[in-house]
């Protein structure tokens, strides 16, 4: 069985079901009516639920627990100094790290909080926040978001983190420096004399495949991009795709030349391409892309799908993946992509898809 | 003392009682110390600045006010979710 985490705009979403079967996931419970769960994710070294959630009046909050359906505690922090004159909007992204307690949230005003007590307690990286003061970070549309971050196995000083829209920044040293990595990525939506040397650079999402841990992969604000040398330098991946503007980012952590990904029509048209839904892959670092899309909505299917809306499990042939929809929808495929059922349909808007 | 009474959710964070008898010459003030009391009410009335959040409505004897409104001795102060919160 595979539990699924479905953050939507009102609550959380705890499904259960079997891929094989093609049948729709059950629902076992749903926790934050009423509130907007923008991410949630089981650490899986500890078993421990994690949501950021939003009030619309009370503001946002990391909570956590080891039973879904019972009581979540809230942590302390993520929170800006006091003195700062920075509030926290939003929490993006909860990532496991890689020493043993230690997990990160990006969230937004631009920021990255530690914790190293397994999610209890959250400290600012402070290092980070002062280049966000001394530097011009602009938001997207989103708002001036950390929701990428890339550990490395083995490696626990070293993190990549994407920044919308402030690009990639870089630290081997838990976080005491950091630099920044751009060469190559375009900003379009920028005039041309502009683009050389900037760092409004919407990133949209990035991964790391972990058994080639140089290699990152990125969505980024127009085109899809792939590095080979730990984020320093970006090569467009575009080519076959329908259009290289998306927000999530699957990918195969056995193959460090797969990726999927979700075109979208383009940013003044936030739609899937042709009233068809589809995930698109590539098993050869990106030279070459395959649309996926049976059993997936190919009529009249005008979807969005949100930036951390897409999850899975497992690897090869027999990876699980599940994307939702601002529609209230879930697909889900356990065979790579292969074919899709409908996990569920008509919940809330889909913030954030994640497998337990 | 002033009286802070609070609805649900925020009555529930509170230990479950709807008025609280509290001290201070400010509303941040008082609503700071709630946090002290109640450890589970901090951060969903004033942020991590001491702002009261902007989605909610705080009133003293009434009036609406916010963390820098004066309080005085027996005043009542009322915690509110603002009409312009929440989502479609």
């Amino acid at each position: 069985m595979t539990e699924l985490l479905v953050g939507t705009k009102k609550g959380l979403f705890v499904l259960e079901g079997d891929p094989s079967t093609g049948e729709s996931f059950a629902i076992v419970t749903r926790a934050f009516a009423g509130d907007v769960v923008e991410y949630a994710i089981r650490d899986r070294r500890t078993g421990r639920y994690f949501a950021g959630v939003t009030s619309g009046f009370y503001g946002p909050r990391v909570l956590f627990t080891d039973d879904p359906a019972g009581e979540w505690q809230q942590a302390e922090g993520p929170a800006f100094p006091e003195g700062s004159e920075t509030s926290l909007e939003r929490i993006w992204r909860i990532e496991p790290g890689v020493a043993d307690g230690v997990l990160y949230a990006g969230v937004a005003p631009a920021a990255l909080f530690t914790s190293t007590d397994n999610g209890e307690h959250w400290e600012l990286n402070e290092p980070l926040w002062k280049e966000r003061l001394a530097g011009e970070w602009n938001p997207g549309a989103g708002g001036l978001a950390l929701h990428s971050i890339c550990t490395w196995p083995g490696k626990p000083d070293t993190l990549a983190v994407g920044v919308s829209a402030a690009g990639v920044w870089i630290t081997e040293d838990g976080g005491q420096t950091w630099r920044t990595g751009y060469t190559g990525l375009v900003p379009e939506y920028m005039p041309e004399e502009q683009r050389e040397g900037t760092n409004a650079l919407c990133v949209h999402n990035m991964h790391r495949a972990p058994l080639r841990p140089e290699r990152l992969f990125m969505q980024f604000h127009g085109n899809v991009y792939r590095s080979d040398d730990e984020g320093g330098s970006w090569t467009s991946i575009r080519e076959g795709l329908p259009s290289g503007f998306g927000f999530p980012l699957v990918i195969d952590p056995a193959d460090p030349d797969c990726a999927y990904v979700v075109p979208l029509v383009a940013d003044v048209d936030r739609v899937t391409p042709e009233g068809k839904l589809r995930v698109h892959r590539t098993r050869d670092a990106g030279v070459t892309w395959t649309p996926l899309g049976d059993g997936l909505p190919s009529d009249e299917a005008y979807l969005t799908v949100l930036r951390q809306a897409f999850g899975s499990t497992g690897e090869g042939a027999t990876q699980e993946l599940y994307v939702g929809a601002t529609s209230g929808d879930v697909w889900g495929s356990g065979d790579a992509g292969g074919h899709w059922f409908a996990a569920h349909e008509r919940l809330a808007p889909v913030t954030s898809v994640r497998v337990a | 003392m002033a009286v802070v009474t609070l609805r649900a959710p925020l009555r529930d964070r509170a230990g479950g009682e709807a008025n609280h008898d509290l001290p201070g010459a400010t509303v941040g003030e008082v609503l700071r110390e709630l946090e002290r009391r109640h450890p589970k009410v901090t951060g969903w009335i004033l942020d991590e600045q001491g702002r009261v959040r902007p989605h909610v409505n705080v009133f003293v004897n009434g009036e609406r006010t916010r963390e820098d409104g004066a309080v005085g001795e027996a005043d009542v102060l009322q915690v509110l979710p603002s009409i312009s919160g929440g989502y479609a």
